[in-house]
């Protein structure tokens, strides 16, 4: 659905690029070295995204691979070994090498051309800060074949992705599968450190002119946010694998309990780092939401300030929560108390936000495209994965609840329930503007459906083995204990899930050779990145683009109505 | 949230917006201060948990020259800020070479302590918990010291090569934000471990 | 169409999630809704209360969430744009300061049972269990009884008028574990180089299950833990029969001059009663020249290998020269009912394939492989089906 272009400005004809793609592109050669030197923010972005999504499918299949172990009671499909490299390396991929590149792609993609900039802040650190976070993927990756590992199968990581210590000191993992995970993970941390400090320049010296902290979408905000979290919280992971190669190899006794190191302190050290990193994943699909509702609603977004209040707080409380995860470590009750009510406390701000969606959608004109499709599945199975974290706060249900299966349910509640599939509707929404092509919109609703029916048969099944005592990380279980029928349900809902993301890749690839053209404005939006063509040029915009509201399309559609005469 | 239509003044003035220069140091900084404060929480926490070996008390002795030569350093480089916004280039070369040279004082001077403790003392990374911290814990921070030194230095050749000159005073200025930090960061690291830790 | 489908599949997705529930119900129990001491109670009638809360609140919002998508959703053919409405400043305050009121509710609830349950105060009348975690097995001594047991833990049953919790300390000789029997109470960690304390106060005897909850190594999946709730007078003959300590077996039967002495190395008996020979005395050798290794399959012979092989360096035998601390305090070893912390029966087939090679049964148990030969494995395993 195309609307209007924008009205045509005397004087910009010249300076617009009219040269047929074909005659731009060079030669094969030319067009990959092209890709690797590459500065500009939005093939970064499609560079971080690509990379991502190709790790979706390598953690996805290392995923189907535990719950064929799963299945059966006592199965042998894979080792201890193995069993325990996999779901090591699926959490650790999954949160760095897919979510933390996914993100930050669409971030680099979208924040400048919403704030009506021609790139990000620091072009050149944005190009490093992508390569040093593929060489740790691959580096992390490349342990599966190098090294050997205290059985010789390979050094890849296998302590779980939170490596507790003492568990990851020498004297318990002789091999080289700790420092691949932590070597790795310093790289990629690095990486987004530099992301960070790139996003917080942009969105702060870099918005169009007229375009107001207050006047800017609410994504730029959000990916601010996330940046400071990630400024605050990933360095201490940082400090903590620094601590931990130190100890590995210089000797140190951080976390050498006999010297009369601590092993609570790794376990502290890394959730001051492991309780923001879910916000720095959550808080990017809060900024999908937050585009995409509105514009499927027709309706602005209800209470931009409390909006952003609410975002800003989330970022803050976030940081102050973090020994939810260690109730049953032995903290004093004032401790388990404290902690309690702080883990409660940031359910306000996350409840406005939702709320304020639900006013969003309230007195619209629902559009069901997929992006919305996904976004309503979103907010249901946000509000489930909210309250399950109410539950896993109250620190007494917590010492049943911990490292149960019910605590995994959870969180994939919030990472594939809430984020994936916000990234699944990001993707929908646009994917047009950066490829010019719609997206099939009926493999789409196959995607959207076959992922709502995997998604709840495993994860809603998933909390009853939690709350019928099964612990988590285990690579098999015993046949009394009632567990497995619910894990074979379980399974086969990955499975569904599994077909349904290779649907998407489908789509992705076929849509790019024959997809519909998208035009500059396929969904009728109101923020700046639909004003350009789609693709769109080299350098973003024409012209410096001059805003005088929150949207400025909806002015320049609605002339009749701007939203300028109301903020 | 005004359902009232407002009225605009046009304004036709300059759009301000901060400096990116002085954003970005600022963000880096919040990071590496983030970093610095769980080596500090490590240290502090394991005062006193030592199962053997040198306590901080018995071989610890305070670094006054050092941390007064990279201290004023500070203030020196101040000096050197004000001479390039004022185009005083021989100046700026001048104060900015005493930085330098302050900052290598430092390093020589924390040497110096390093090679008493490890020698004499015995005390080194694998001794005990109190080793490890203070390594780590002093070491991050010379570390530092050294990146901001080696920046330093190559802004000195440049000057001396005559490239730098007044309209660079803003780059300038956000690399003596990251010394300032740095500078920072030692008042903490010296109240932690010379004053509480003893 | 849409809304049909969505409906439907919505009722499917409630039909499987109550059939769960059903599946799960009859099954022996790790479930933490049924409950068998104080403080699983405490913990699951708040988490009643907990649910029953979110459950409103989940109704409600997702009752609302429907509502809009049906009720505004665009018409066929309708191209204008709704009312635009930015915001509302009391509806915001309502939904801030009713999610607030529901938090100060839910949290002072939470403190109370937090408070009770983990600093309620000890009766002189408790029982002191000292638990210590390995890789990957449980062990447990009492310090009141001198009694030092592994992977299967006895406890009195307590009542109200005859209270005797019992009250366990929690410390790891390795890495983090976490005790976790899901009707008995929460879980507790183990950590090496800290002691964490819990309580227990079963008021129904009989078997419960659990297993480790803190990932700690390759077979963490199979340490496994059973709690039996003993009868007092059950608990009193078991304390009695861990306080024996197992006869040293009369290893010199082909010689004349053995030592009466329960408590003295056998072997230095051994020794001195070897006669010399010409040859430097290797293991076999020594055996050959002085024919002292026994050929039969019998206890005797088993604790003959046992003693001279490795095994005492990780193992104790109590009233042995077996006073290794590595591996589970084996002295009553046929009084458990699994072996490897409930990775398999204990019974003679199951233990002659552990002795032969751990690692069949649960691979990546610290516990080598010691490649002997078969009829010393016999011989260890029935030695050890003596130990009652």
């Amino acid at each position: 659905m195309g609307t209007e272009s924008l009205p045509n400005i005397p004087g910009i004809e010249a300076g617009i690029d009219r040269t047929p793609a074909e005659k731009r592109a060079g030669t094969y050669l030319e067009r990959v070295h092209e890709w690797i030197v590459t500065v500009d923010h939005k093939k970064l972005g499609i560079l971080y995204i690509s990379y991502a999504l190709v790790f979706l499918l390598v953690a996805g299949a290392e995923a189907i691979m535990i719950r064929i172990q799963l299945f059966f009671p006592h199965n042998d499909f894979v080792s201890p070994y193995t069993f325990n490299r996999l779901f090591t390396m699926h959490g650790t991929t999954m949160v760095f090498l897919v979510g933390m590149p996914i993100l930050f792609g669409f971030g680099n993609y979208l924040v400048p051309l919403m704030i009506g900039a021609r790139d990000m802040a620091f072009p050149r650190l944005n190009a490093f800060s992508f390569w040093i976070s593929a060489f740790a993927g691959l580096l992390l990756y490349y342990s599966f074949i190098g090294g050997v590992g205290l059985s010789g199968t390979g050094s890849a990581p296998d302590v779980a992705w939170f490596a507790y210590a003492p568990l990851t000191e020498k004297a318990f993992s002789p091999g080289h599968t700790v420092d691949y995970w932590a070597v790795a993970l310093v790289a990629s941390g690095i990486g987004s450190i530099g992301t960070a400090i790139n996003i917080i320049a942009t969105v702060f010296c870099m918005r169009c002119k007229g375009m107001t902290l207050f006047r800017m979408p609410l994504l730029p905000w959000l990916y601010a946010t996330t940046s400071f979290l990630v400024l605050v919280a990933v360095s201490p992971l940082t400090a903590c694998q620094a601590m931990l190669l130190i100890d590995r190899y210089l000797g140190g006794h951080f976390f050498d309990t006999q010297a009369g190191g601590s092993a609570i302190l790794w376990a502290h050290f890394f959730w001051i780092f492991g309780h923001p990193e879910v916000y720095v994943l959550v808080l990017p699909a809060f900024a999908f939401a937050n585009e995409i509702i509105p514009v499927f609603s027709r309706k602005a977004i209800f209470g931009y300030p409390a909006m952003v209040a609410a975002s800003v707080g989330i970022g803050f409380i976030s940081l102050s929560v973090w020994a939810h995860h260690m109730f049953t470590i032995g903290m004093t009750s004032f401790g388990n108390a404290f902690f309690t009510l702080s883990t409660m406390l940031v359910s306000i701000p996350t409840g406005i936000k939702t709320f304020n969606w639900l006013a969003t959608i309230w007195g619209g004109k629902i559009r069901f495209a997929t992006p919305m499709l996904f976004s309503i599945a979103f907010l249901f199975q946000w509000v489930i994965a909210g309250l399950t974290g109410i539950m896993l706060s109250i620190s007494p249900w917590n010492w049943q609840l911990h490292n149960s299966y019910f605590v995994v349910a959870h969180f994939h509640y919030v990472l594939v329930g809430a984020i994936v599939f916000m990234i699944f509707a990001a993707i929908y929404y646009w994917y047009p503007k950066v490829t010019g092509r719609m997206l099939d919109e009926r493999l789409g609703k196959w995607h959207f459906w076959l992922m709502v029916v995997g998604f709840h048969m495993t994860f809603d099944v998933m909390h009853f083995p939690g709350l019928l005592g099964m612990p988590r990380q285990i690579y098999t279980y015993e046949s009394d204990r009632g567990w497995t029928l619910l894990n074979q349900i379980v399974s086969l809902g990955g499975f569904i899930q599994g077909i349904a993301v290779l649907i998407l890749v489908y789509n992705l690839v076929h849509s790019y050779f024959r997809g519909r053209d998208a035009g500059p404005d396929p969904w009728d939006a109101w923020t700046l990145e639909w004003s350009t063509s789609s693709p769109p040029p080299a350098y973003n915009f024409v012209v410096d683009p001059v805003v005088a509201s929150r949207r400025p399309l909806w002015d320049l559609k609605h002339p009749e109505d701007p939203d300028s005469a109301f903020e | 949230m005004a359902t009232v239509p407002l009225q605009h003044s046009m304004t036709e003035g300059e759009w301000k917006q901060p400096s990116r220069g002085v954003v970005a140091m600022a963000s880096l900084i919040t990071a590496e201060s983030s970093i610095f404060t769980i080596f500090v929480v490590a240290y502090l926490y394991y005062l006193g948990h030592d199962v053997a070996g040198p306590t901080p008390h018995d071989v610890l002795e305070i670094p006054y020259f050092g941390t007064v030569c990279l201290l004023s350093s500070s203030g020196f480089i101040m000096l050197a800020e004000h001479a390039i916004e004022h185009a005083k280039m021989a100046a700026f070369r001048l104060w900015w070479g005493v930085t330098i040279l302050l900052g290598a004082i430092f390093l020589v001077d924390t040497g110096m302590e390093w090679q008493k403790l490890i020698v004499h003392d015995h005390l080194t990374i694998h001794t005990n918990l109190f080793g490890t911290c203070f390594y780590s814990l002093v070491g991050l921070h010379a570390s530092h010291v050294v990146v901001g030194l080696l920046m330093m230095l190559v802004t000195l050749v440049f000057a001396l090569t005559g490239h730098v000159r007044a309209e660079h005073a803003y780059r300038v200025k956000v690399l003596a934000l990251y010394w300032h930090f740095v500078d920072a960061v030692w008042v903490v690291v010296f109240t932690v471990v010379y004053v509480v830790g003893r | 169409m849409k809304l049909r489908a969505i409906i439907d599949r919505g009722w499917i997705l409630l039909g499987m999630q109550l059939f769960c529930c059903a599946c799960a119900w009859g099954s022996p129990s790790t479930s933490m809704f049924q409950p068998r001491s104080t403080p699983a109670h405490e913990l699951k009638d708040l988490s009643v209360f907990v649910l029953i809360i979110c459950g409103l609140i989940f109704a409600g919002v997702s009752g609302l969430l429907v509502y809009a998508i049906v009720r505004f959703r665009a018409r066929k053919g309708d191209t204008t744009e709704p009312p635009q409405v930015f915001g509302s400043m009391q509806i915001e305050l309502s939904w801030t300061i009713i999610p607030i009121l529901i938090i100060v509710v839910l949290f002072l609830t939470t403190s109370r049972v937090l408070f009770d349950v983990q600093d309620a105060p000890k009766p002189p009348t408790a029982l002191d269990v000292i638990v210590v975690g390995h890789q990957f097995w449980w062990e447990f001594r009492y310090p009141q009884y001198n009694v030092v047991t592994a992977n299967e833990l006895h406890v009195p049953v307590s009542s109200k008028d005859a209270p005797r919790p019992t009250y366990m300390k929690l410390t790891s000789a390795d890495v983090i574990h976490s005790f976790w029997v899901p009707q008995l109470a929460g879980k507790t960690d183990l950590l090496p180089n800290r002691v964490n304390e819990m309580w227990i106060d079963p008021q129904d005897p009989g078997v419960y299950l659990g297993q480790c909850a803190q990932f700690c190594g390759t077979e963490h999946a199979k340490m496994l833990l059973r709690v039996y709730v003993d009868t007092p007078e059950q608990f009193k003959q078991w304390i009695a029969n861990q306080q024996r300590i197992q006869p040293e077996l009369n290893l010199q039967a082909a010689s004349a001059e053995s030592s009466p002495n329960p408590g003295n190395a056998g072997i230095v008996q051994a020794a001195m009663n070897r006669t010399p020979s010409n040859s430097p005395p290797t293991r076999s050798n020594v055996a050959e020249v002085s024919g002292l290794e026994p050929q039969e399959i019998s206890p005797r012979a088993g604790q003959y290998v046992f003693e001279h092989q490795a095994c005492i360096s990780c193992h104790t035998v109590a009233g042995t020269v077996a006073t290794g601390r590595y591996g589970p305090d084996l002295t009553h070893l046929m009084t458990r009912e699994t072996l490897a912390s409930g990775a398999a029966l204990n019974n003679q087939e199951q233990l002659l394939k552990w002795v032969g090679d751990p690692n069949q049964i649960k691979p990546g148990s610290l516990m080598p492989a010691m490649h002997l030969s078969d009829r010393q494995n016999q011989q260890i395993t029935a030695y050890l089906m003596t130990l009652k």
